[in-house]
């Protein structure tokens, strides 16, 4: 029984992995009747293997990685790859060259032209008589250049080492084109970073220029409140905070809204407190509180009802911001997280929503459910770790 | 039974609504405080094989079996020495988020998560199997009842969010354990007194109460291996890490781990009574881990001997419970996130997976004693996750590729040992001991590998190393810049 039980054991965990590399190896055999149409997609599989190493840019890590395919493109005994300062790879025969392959890129590196070297070797052995080296140009600038090596430089290669080179800097701009997305993607979230609507301010102080004289001790509490509450909201640094703190935020936003509302306005918190030390985005709560607020009450008479509710799912953190006011179309609601039309009276949930997706992916933007006259209800989805985020 | 396991339930249920009160106004000062997150940390973690594994290993083998407790008590001082802090400055959640963090390649992270979902698998598996004797020791039902049973109920909970990682329930499991051992054990010690006391006999009094004379070949290797692997593995459990979390900061996780040390201290002085009066009282069982169940009806009998049986076997299912939950959601998470799309439909099959597979295990594989398997889930934490904590927190030289080769030959190692060990065997003499303890062997393997790899391949040490140490190393309250916020490379 025990061995029964072990052999199978064995045979599902050799098995299962053989089985997918078996998978695998057919499914390439399987490409292409003729040897024409395998030559082709042998060719595209090696441009698409030397493809993504490129794509951080001309690195030695990268060129190293990408070299081997490379030379297997063009077919070449060796090849090398500089950037404008030094060599980044020497790949294939004829090691004892690596020493001077920058120095047959020079003239390239100069002038961007191609150049084809005759190269004095003593090693009869030695594959490498003749070079052809081409430049690497993004934005029509000589970054860098290619150097294949072979017994003679043959109009052949020449030529395919043009194309490859060609190809390699379309893989570059691409480089350049992710890492100006990257640049971009920073700029606008400092850019997004939410602010706090002149309403309020203006609201609050007005709200708490009537208490000064009925009751100034109650004055003097709500003028505190708002000076923690604006110290948090222009702070500069940083472009994450705990969802403790964007709470205790967001409880003295609502200490001083419910000084002007008073019974009008009545607040169900639920807080696991288990998510409190999530990292969130600076002010990403605090504007869908202040939509709330402001939809759900400012516009309707009656009391008007906001519920915060803040879980734990495991990995992440559902926090949900509900009101009981007069809803919205859907449709027009999409269309302003769109961009389509700009909302009134604020950045509020458009900008919320583009910066949850830039931090966390697309999956995690808003989830709004309404309707007219059925409430709002804002859902927030935030993973308890992601990479480079960190409250401090 | 059906009454423990509903309460159990209920006591879930229940406990969301009671811990999470509504309210006007948000109380800063709700955070989970240290004592709380470690009695959480507490319940989780003490699984069947403390509730049973130990006074019934203690009963077999003699205060060699010591060792196991303290061992798993000890791994949180290592814990607390070496990795807590840091690991929660880091931000990382699962075990997985760390790798990413400080390695920055999706490659190790998703070795990562295999290895935590291989542990978090050998460690459910005795967890079912123990139930499934309980059961059939206060019922008599078959042996895999229990294991259904108790893989059912943790399945329905997590899939309805019952008892999904709620810091309140489960500090409850730790006290209810406690008390479920203690009650009992106050009871039985007056009934040793009432019986004259008796000592061990004279044979006991000389092999059994006296280190590395007991019924073990290579006693001392199987000591240090044990040592090894319990010191080392507790910091690899993925159940326990994600409590970490919780914790407001790098002091705090430093103030719960000090906490926990002594709430096992306590716990941990209780099964060792149990196996002594075990070796007097119940020396001729043959499934030792049972003695725990046994020894109430034994000594005192009578209604009294029932009502205390009653309440041990509550304490029993409910260290399977929290723990399994524990590690299920944990396990659960991981698959997931990791090796499926992510999203609410993949957690629904991930629990399934997570629950499915160690149950089949528990079902087919060799009975062991259970604390015996879980030391061998520790034997795998310890040869793998423990040096990628350590050489990942403290040395700054650790390449990708070092981290890698480490995970994969030290967890692949301890993994093959382990598998041979439940499946085939048992085998004698210096084989069976090497792979019946393989954390001396491994452990150092492992480091080894890592370490030497990344000599090798300096070129392959993350980017951000120094930022990263920087955000791992310096407390939460000094102002300094610990670098902006980039958009994750694709």
């Amino acid at each position: 029984m025990e061995y029964l039980v072990g052999s199978a054991v064995v045979a599902v965990v050799v098995g299962v992995p053989s089985f997918v590399l078996w998978r695998v190896m057919r499914g390439r055999r399987e490409l292409g009747t003729s040897p024409a149409e395998r030559a082709t997609f042998e060719t595209l599989h090696t441009a698409s293997l030397a493809g993504p190493p490129l794509r951080a840019g001309l690195t030695a890590d990268g060129a190293e990685r990408a070299s081997r395919h490379l030379r297997a493109l063009l077919g070449s005994a060796a090849l090398a790859i500089t950037d404008g300062e030094r060599l980044l790879v020497y790949d294939g025969a004829g090691e004892h060259h690596a020493a001077e392959a920058y120095e047959h890129a020079a003239a390239t590196l100069k002038d961007g032209r191609t150049q084809v070297l005759t190269i004095d070797c003593d090693l009869l052995e030695c594959p490498v008589r003749q070079a052809v080296v081409v430049p690497l140009t993004t934005d029509d600038r000589v970054v860098g250049a290619l150097a294949a090596y072979g017994q003679s430089a043959s109009a052949g290669l020449v030529r395919a080492a043009e194309e490859v080179a060609g190809w390699v800097d379309s893989q570059l701009e691409l480089a350049e084109l992710d890492r100006s997305r990257t640049l971009l993607m920073e700029a606008e979230v400092r850019a997004l970073r939410a602010q706090i609507s002149p309403h309020f301010i203006y609201n609050s102080l007005t709200t708490i220029a009537s208490f000064v004289r009925t009751d100034p001790e109650r004055a003097r509490e709500l003028l505190l409140e708002f000076a923690d509450f604006t110290r948090y909201s222009f702070r500069r640094h940083g472009e994450f905070t705990t969802l403790a703190e964007e709470l205790r935020s967001i409880d003295r936003y609502l200490i001083l809204e419910r000084a002007r509302f008073g019974d009008q306005l009545q607040m169900t918190l639920r807080i696991a407190p288990e998510v409190l030390p999530v990292a969130v985005p600076f002010l990403c709560l605090q504007p869908l509180v202040e939509n709330a607020v402001r939809h759900g009450l400012e516009s309707k008479n009656g009391v008007g009802r906001i519920a915060i509710i803040a879980e734990d799912a495991g990995a992440e953190c559902r926090i949900s911001v509900e009101d009981d006011g007069l809803g919205m179309d859907p449709e027009r609601l999409r269309r302003i997280l769109a961009g389509e039309i700009p909302s009134a009276g604020g950045v509020g949930l458009a900008n919320v929503d583009e910066r949850l997706r830039q931090v966390y992916g697309d999956e995690y933007g808003l989830v709004v459910e309404t309707a007219p006259g059925a409430g709002t209800k804002v859902n927030v989805r935030l993973p308890k770790y992601h990479p480079g985020v960190s409250a401090r | 039974m059906l009454v423990v396991v509903v309460a159990a339930v209920l006591i879930g249920a229940f406990g969301i609504r009671f811990s999470r009160t509504t309210s006007d106004f948000y109380v800063a000062s709700r955070t989970v405080s240290p004592l709380w997150n470690a009695s959480a940390i507490g319940g989780e973690y003490l699984s069947a094989a403390s509730f049973l594994g130990v006074a019934g290993l203690v009963l077999s083998f003699g205060v060699d079996m010591l060792w196991l407790p303290v061992g798993w008590t000890g791994g949180y001082l290592v814990l607390l020495v070496l990795v807590s802090a840091p690991l929660r400055r880091s931000g990382a959640y699962t075990l997985p988020d760390f790798a990413e963090a400080r390695l920055e390649s999706m490659t190790v992270r998703r070795t990562a998560s295999v290895l935590v979902v291989l542990i978090g698998w050998l460690y459910l598996m005795p967890q079912f199997q123990s139930a499934g004797l309980v059961l059939r020791t206060i019922t008599g039902a078959p042996v895999w009842v229990g294991g259904l049973l108790v893989a059912v109920v943790v399945a329905v909970n997590v899939l309805s969010g019952g008892m999904r990682s709620i810091t309140f329930v489960q500090a409850f499991q730790y006290w209810l354990k406690l008390t479920a051992l203690a009650v009992p054990l106050v009871f039985l010690l007056m009934a040793w007194q009432s019986d004259g006391a008796p000592a061990l006999s004279a044979e006991d009094a000389a092999t059994w109460q006296v280190p590395l004379t007991g019924g073990r070949d290579y006693a001392l290797y199987s000591t240090y291996s044990l040592i090894l692997a319990t010191f080392l593995g507790t910091m690899g459990l993925p159940h326990v890490l994600v409590r970490f979390y919780t914790n407001p900061d790098g002091r705090a996780a430093r103030r719960t781990t000090l906490v926990v040390l002594s709430l096992l201290g306590a716990f941990y002085l209780l099964p060792a009574v149990y196996g002594w009066l075990g070796r007097i009282y119940a020396p001729d069982l043959v499934r030792t881990d049972t003695v725990v169940l046994t020894l109430p009806s034994r000594m005192i009998g009578g209604t009294l001997g029932d009502v205390l049986t009653a309440l041990v076997t509550a304490g029993a299912f409910a260290a399977f419970l929290s723990t399994s939950s524990g590690l299920t959601v944990s396990v659960a998470g991981v698959i997931a996130q990791d090796l499926l799309k992510g999203g609410v439909r993949s957690f629904r099959w991930a629990t399934l997976m997570a629950v499915v597979v160690p149950l089949a295990l528990a079902l087919w594989a060799r009975a062991l004693p259970v604390a015996d398997v879980v030391g061998l889930a520790f034997a795998v934490a310890a040869s793998s996750f423990c040096p990628l904590l350590v050489l990942g927190i403290w040395w700054r030289r650790l390449s990708t590729t070092g981290a890698l080769a480490g995970l994969l030959v030290g967890g692949g190692l301890a993994c093959a040992a382990v598998l041979v060990t439940i499946t085939g065997g048992p085998y004698e003499g210096v084989t069976g001991a090497l792979l019946a303890q393989p954390a001396a062997w491994t452990v150092p393997i492992a480091f080894a590998v890592m370490v030497a790899v990344s000599f090798l391949t300096p070129d392959r040490v993350p980017a951000g190393v120094a930022r990263t140490m920087v955000r791992l190393h310096t407390p939460e309250n000094l102002d300094l810049d610990r670098g902006d916020w980039r958009p994750r490379s694709s």
